[in-house]
């Protein structure tokens, strides 16, 4: 990392914000001029040097980092490398390091975390180029390893027949368990997984919670030992938690891994 | 040269081709998909509010079979439905939710007692029966009779792209991410794959297979106000309608969903409605009643979004700096609902605007939000005039949306288009006469010219900025050919997305970075985009008519007697900057549901000549018949259409099947067996 490049965008007369749109106590206001850090580097680029590259931007009312990479992308700098895909926050896609912290890019503000921002990609995946990582490859192959699919009746169930009733309370739980997005912070927040390159995370973890709390999975707590019973699974995590609290969904993560921990330690024990 | 065999090739990793790979993969046959992203982030993941299926577990859903469904569906559609392709869907949408129950996805269910509930703005108590405790529950939506939307929650997408993309994973069916397909590969008579962009390291390579599907989602992205997510770009129907040979259908039906967020258009689910909550204009005033007395803020989409935009018309919208909006309002339903029945709804308003929708009202205005239009097929999915073309989804047209898609049936329709196009895809590539035998010189013919096209972005020093010929493309359709539609401004935008069109053949690039090159990228797909965009404006500027979602203020009647007809576009030459379009008449005498009043929005039609003959004989026939299964065997025979696997009728708390002969353990087949008494 050894330059620093300056990208400044054409200066425009900003509107002057209405006093409505003054920012919090802390954000940006509207029409300030706020400054994007990001690391460059292109694998597919023969002599690609990473490095940090500045762009300077002018601060929107409401603007996200989808809005803010949109506009340098388009005005400022057509070769930057980034990941959008529902920009609602829904789909896990642009988790990228903000300021050094892991999380969702399309649903940060940049009035909350501006002047200045520092972006990253997040370690442990794969890099493609600039702030794009391979999550996708690292989460199929560690759904494969984990099996982390229903593991239904063998016997084919009659769709054409009712529905095996739940309780609407077991169903609201495995919701609330199912609702991970896949996003890859919990993973590039572990210090774990920066160690043992097979770890499988808290997003790991918290399928296998998934699943064992599901009664249409007929996998039994041996069969689960045997997936993460390891110190690539339950016992190689440290208990740091970073990934509790930098879940954008905000999943009980911190209490399925203790609560796994708790049952599998009990299985290989027995 | 890089070439990939397979027997099924998916172009898009959403919930239909998910399904349709996993329904081809059942039956023997190797499936690849092609994703731009990995599959778990595709905008299936979006559908929030629920899927239809009208299994009539809760109470306000008694009664509900799959011909209120079906009828709901048609009248939703303005008629312009495929009237067959939606008997097979409603048959088959109850299938597919109980599949999906047992593939993990957590339906949210019923809980037997009373429960309070808000119905049009009122708090009432209703009593679940005690029998439906633990099934699936339904909520209500727009333009239905009946409360048949089921969900997880508000993230119905989300929950059910996890377990159906789980069992690809559990299918071993490869998923090739980060990749594009550029061009069909085909000789004009028989599809025979892709060649594709890798979106990692930029290089072309060839995909073979016997079947090839388009299953990309819809094109949202050709409008600046949109719901969708930003990869919905419309290239599968632009790769289909750059063969000069597979045709586009009703490419002019677009859908603006009435409650975009406000401006940034994402989108907060029609489960706020259904559950009860309210529009409101800048006074306070809840406005739909006084325009759709009947159906209130629960009229279809179309009809929704047409009032609001008349009712900001009038001057009675909130003001802001973006621009006029109206407000959402769901306080009335309470912290405890909305924090969990509608969280996804809380966390948008919270990251995006710092709203709190426990406290606050929600500004919201329509966006576009679903293609109704798409690759024309069969009702078995493949293409009329491509053989071994495929097509599921938001991307076809087979056609059971019409002119307006009701709420809950796009999620509903992934899943069961592919378990329907899945199996037909599947006995296409039993037939031994569909082996590919394609020259090879054939194949490097279409990688040359895609290689060609892609080196002429990158070195042929042309002067046009993509990213802007795409901004002022987005800004017409949103501007031109969006909600209300005028015969001048269509010209206009026609006459200008024309002018861009050519520009575009001069589009020249910054950068020449290797790897996927994201200026490239945006390069390429403005080219395709472009010639979509024009399918749409030319089709909504050629069709003299108001139908569902497509709006003429110069024509607003719809006009059966001229217009029950499916615009069928094709694209016969580079050198073109207009679509070729042609008319597919729909046939009132076969029709189950003749066309008439849909039960909302105007009252406003031209007769066909033949609707009267037809609604007679119809009467005649349900007089007929008291058994509903016989009458509509009698009216409109469908099953012969639905493969043999999903022929079974739908058993109901208040259907039940005999009892099962072998008891616990019973299979599909059994049900067949009972199917045919």
């Amino acid at each position: 990392m050894t330059t620093t490049t300056i990208v400044k965008a054409p200066s425009t007369s900003a509107p002057p914000a209405p006093a409505a749109a003054a920012a919090p106590a802390g954000g940006v206001a509207t029409g300030a001029k706020i400054r994007v850090h990001a690391l460059r580097y292109n694998p597919q680029e023969p002599g690609s040097v990473p490095h940090m590259q500045t762009y300077e931007l002018e601060q929107t009312e409401g603007m996200t980092l989808f809005i803010a990479l949109s506009e340098i992308r388009e005005t400022l700098d057509p070769t930057l490398q980034f990941d959008f895909v529902c920009r609602a926050g829904i789909c896990g896609s642009c988790a990228m390091m903000v300021n050094g912290r892991p999380t969702l890019a399309c649903r940060t503000l940049t009035r909350d975390v501006g002047p200045d921002i520092t972006l990253a990609p997040l370690p442990v995946f794969e890099l493609i180029g600039d702030l794009s990582v391979n999550t996708g490859r690292w989460m199929r192959g560690t759904s494969e390893r984990l099996e982390a699919w229903l593991h239904g009746d063998p016997q084919a169930r009659d769709i054409c027949r009712i529905e095996e009733p739940m309780e609407p309370e077991l169903a609201e739980k495995l919701n609330e368990l199912d609702r991970c997005v896949e996003c890859g912070c919990c993973v590039a927040a572990c210090g774990t997984a920066r160690m043992r390159p097979d770890f499988v995370g808290a997003v790991g973890m918290a399928k296998i919670a998934r699943f064992r709390l599901d009664p249409r999975d007929k996998r039994t707590d041996d069969d689960y030992y045997e997936l993460v019973g390891t110190d690539d699974g339950v016992f190689g995590c440290m208990s740091l938690l970073a990934c509790h609290d930098v879940c954008p969904k905000d999943l009980p993560l911190q209490t399925q891994i203790a609560f796994l921990r708790r049952k599998m330690a009990g299985k290989g024990w027995a | 040269m890089k070439v990939v065999y397979t027997d099924v090739l998916v172009i898009g990793g959403g919930l239909a081709g998910l399904r349709l790979a996993i329904a081809a993969r059942r039956r023997g046959h190797d499936a690849l998909i092609l994703s731009l992203v990995p599959p778990k982030r595709s905008h299936s993941k979006a559908a929030q509010g629920g899927m239809q299926a009208s299994l009539g577990n809760v109470i306000k859903g008694q009664g509900d079979n799959e011909d209120v469904h079906f009828e709901d569906t048609v009248r939703g559609s303005d008629w312009g439905a495929d009237q067959e392709v939606v008997r097979m869907f409603v048959n088959t949408a109850p299938k597919a939710v109980r599949e999906l129950a047992a593939w993990g996805v957590p339906w949210s269910r019923v809980r037997k007692g009373d429960r309070q509930v808000v119905i049009n703005g009122q708090k009432v108590t209703i009593t679940e029966r005690d029998e439906a405790h633990g099934l699936v529950a339904q909520r209500d939506f727009g333009g239905t009779k009946k409360w048949r939307t089921c969900y997880v929650s508000d993230c119905t997408g989300h929950a059910m792209l996890q377990a159906v993309g789980d069992q690809a994973i559990a299918a071993a069916i490869p998923v090739h991410e980060r990749t594009e397909a550029l061009a069909l590969i085909h000789d004009g008579g028989r599809c025979y794959g892709a060649v594709v962009r890798d979106l990692v390291t930029g290089t072309l390579s060839a995909y073979l297979a016997k079947a090839t599907a388009i299953t990309t989602g819809g094109a949202g992205r050709l409008y600046r106000v949109t719901t969708n997510a930003v990869i919905c770009e419309g290239i599968g129907h632009a790769i289909a309608l750059e063969t000069g040979v597979a045709a586009l259908g009703n490419m002019e039906a677009v859908q603006f969903h009435p409650t975009g967020i406000f401006p940034a258009g994402i989108l907060v689910t029609e489960g706020c409605r259904g559950d009860g909550g309210l529009l409101k204009d800048a006074d306070g005033h809840r406005f739909m009643p006084d325009y759709e007395p009947e159906k209130k803020e629960l009229a279809s989409r179309d009809v929704v979004s047409r009032r609001m935009e008349e009712h900001i018309a009038k001057g009675k919208g909130v003001k802001s700096r973006f621009g006029d909006h109206l407000w959402l309002d769901i306080t009335l339903l309470g912290e405890q609902h909305i924090r969990h029945n509608l969280r996804e709804v809380y966390e948008i308003c919270h990251y995006f605007m710092g709203v709190d929708p426990v406290k606050d009202m929600i500004p919201v205005r329509p966006a576009q939000h679903y293609t109704m239009g798409g690759v024309r097929t069969k009702p078995s999915g493949e293409s009329p005039t491509l053989k071994g073309l495929f097509s599921a989804g938001e991307a076809a047209c087979w056609d059971m949306h019409g002119f307006n898609r009701l709420g809950g049936n796009s999620v509903a329709e992934t899943v069961v288009a592919g378990m329907i196009v899945g199996e037909y895809v599947a006995d296409f590539c039993d037939r031994a006469e569909n082996d590919v035998n394609i020259p090879t010189g054939v194949v490097r013919e279409f990688l040359e010219r895609e290689q060609a096209k892609l080196d002429r972005l990158a070195q042929g020093g042309g002067s046009e900025d993509a990213a802007k010929l795409k901004a002022r493309m987005q800004e017409i359709m949103t501007a031109k050919v969006g909600i209300f539609r005028r015969g001048k401004d269509l010209e206009e935008a026609v006459d200008e997305l024309q002018e861009l069109l050519v520009r575009s053949r001069s589009i020249g690039l910054r950068s020449r970075a290797p790897g996927p090159n994201p200026e490239l990228v945006t390069a390429y797909r403005t080219q395709k985009m472009l010639r979509l965009a024009l399918t749409v404006a030319y089709g909504a500027l050629t069709r003299t008519e108001s139908r569902g979602a497509h709006f003429r203020e110069d024509h607003p009647r719809r006009d059966d007697a001229q217009w029950l007809k499916r615009t069928l576009a094709t694209w016969k030459s580079d050198a073109d900057t207009l679509p070729t379009l042609d008319y597919e008449p729909l046939d009132i005498r076969r029709m189950e549901l003749p066309p008439g009043w849909r039960g909302y929005g105007a009252k406003d039609y031209t007769d066909h000549p033949d609707t009267a003959a037809r609604q007679a004989e119809v009467d005649a026939l349900k007089e007929k018949h008291a058994d509903r299964f016989a009458r509509q065997r009698a009216l409109m025979p469908y099953d012969h259409l639905l493969p043999q696997r999903l022929k079974g009728r739908n058993e109901r708390i208040d259907e039940r099947f005999p009892a099962a002969p072998g008891g616990a353990g019973d299979t599909p087949e059994s049900a067949f067996a009972w199917e045919s008494e």
